[in-house]
């Protein structure tokens, strides 16, 4: 078979085809239910305590890292877990001569534990923070991927990504009806400071770190604990 | 204007519980105020003073204990932080025993840093 062998009104045809296939799996895609996270390691584990290090940062905004680490401890003391007071902990590396979120991530596990006596450690990175200007809109889009993992067993419990942008007000269809429900529980925290990439910090951290669809368990301080 | 009609009303409430039983109501564990806001506010560069930061704290602080509700993890930690930051020691100490107290979880890490304070200073 050569490609000789299609005429170019065969090859259009394809095209087409190929392309209304693809939106019908993406419609598809969009009413059905993602696949379920494997909660094994997870429910194995149970941890109680999370230490939230210094997101690594890989934008060019210097406040991103600590734009989102003031506003993860929100979703994960909501879902149930005791977290570590990031202040201090800021404060208790640099002690130590580790300023950079890089270096913290590395730290031993044991080491953490040592320190923090927390049961897993949340290893956060920032990919996308602040506002990018264009001439017809604007956006502002706070992006971040988080792993847990056990500090005492060393195991991956989860991780995921999230996104919060500005241009979800002209794109409804992406949130849903949790995306707003999310979006009414930050509404608050949101109306009261003026930097805006902060407020959209709050909603991605909010889709990242909370009890959700594929995202983090109930933990023991939830009365939901085991429901899930 | 007269009421809605009873019918109408009972559509509204079905259709209403069908909504909010597709995610659970957000009910809160905590009493979150501008916590995040102020955390934001230590952290960067260009801050109010940590006696403002305190000022604020302290008054949502009061807003929860008169409504009962709990003050999230960390919170008695952070204003232990601000009281290091002015040099007062004693009510810092205050604050990491009552995070300790409140969280049992935190235990660990508070003994860590009250040993330190008490540490004799070099």
């Amino acid at each position: 078979m050569t490609i000789s062998a299609f005429s170019l009104g065969t090859a259009v045809t394809r095209w087409s085809q190929l392309a209304a296939s693809l939106v019908a799996v993406a419609a598809l895609g969009a009413c059905a239910a993602p696949s379920p996270y494997d909660y094994t390691a997870f429910k194995q584990n149970r941890p109680v305590s999370m230490l939230v290090l210094p997101p690594v940062n890989e934008t060019p905004e210097v406040t991103a890292t600590y734009g989102v680490l003031s506003q993860v401890t929100m979703p994960l003391a909501e879902a149930g877990y005791y977290v570590v007071p990031v202040s201090l902990m800021d404060e208790t590396f640099r002690q130590n001569g580790l300023n950079n979120p890089t270096e913290i991530h590395d730290v031993s596990p044991r080491k953490l534990r040592e320190i923090f006596g927390a049961d897993a450690a949340v290893y956060i990175k920032v990919t996308r923070y602040g506002t990018s200007y264009a001439v017809i809109s604007s956006e502002t889009r706070v992006t971040a991927q988080a792993r847990i993992v056990d500090l005492r067993t060393g195991q991956l419990l989860w991780q995921g990504s999230a996104t919060a942008s500005s241009s979800e007000n002209r794109n409804q269809s992406q949130g849903g009806l949790a995306g707003l429900l999310v979006n009414a529980l930050v509404t608050q925290i949101v109306e009261t400071v003026s930097d805006t990439s902060f407020k959209y910090a709050a909603i991605a951290s909010q889709r990242l770190l909370s009890h959700r669809t594929n995202g983090v368990l109930y933990g023991p301080r939830s009365p939901n604990y085991q429901t899930d | 204007m007269k009421s809605s009609h009873p019918l109408r009303l009972g559509a509204a409430i079905v259709i209403g519980s069908i909504l909010v039983g597709c995610a659970p109501a957000p009910t809160r564990l905590y009493h979150w105020e501008g916590f995040q806001g102020q955390l934001y506010e230590y952290f960067k560069a260009d801050s109010s003073s940590p006696e403002d930061q305190l000022r604020i704290l302290d008054a949502q602080a009061q807003k929860a204990r008169a409504s009962g509700a709990a003050l999230p993890p960390g919170f008695r930690a952070h204003l232990a932080m601000i009281y290091l930051r002015l040099g007062r020691d004693g009510e810092a100490k205050q604050e990491l025993e009552a995070e300790k107290a409140n969280f049992p979880e935190s235990a660990q890490y508070m003994d860590f840093l009250l040993k330190r304070m008490t540490a004799p200073k070099s």
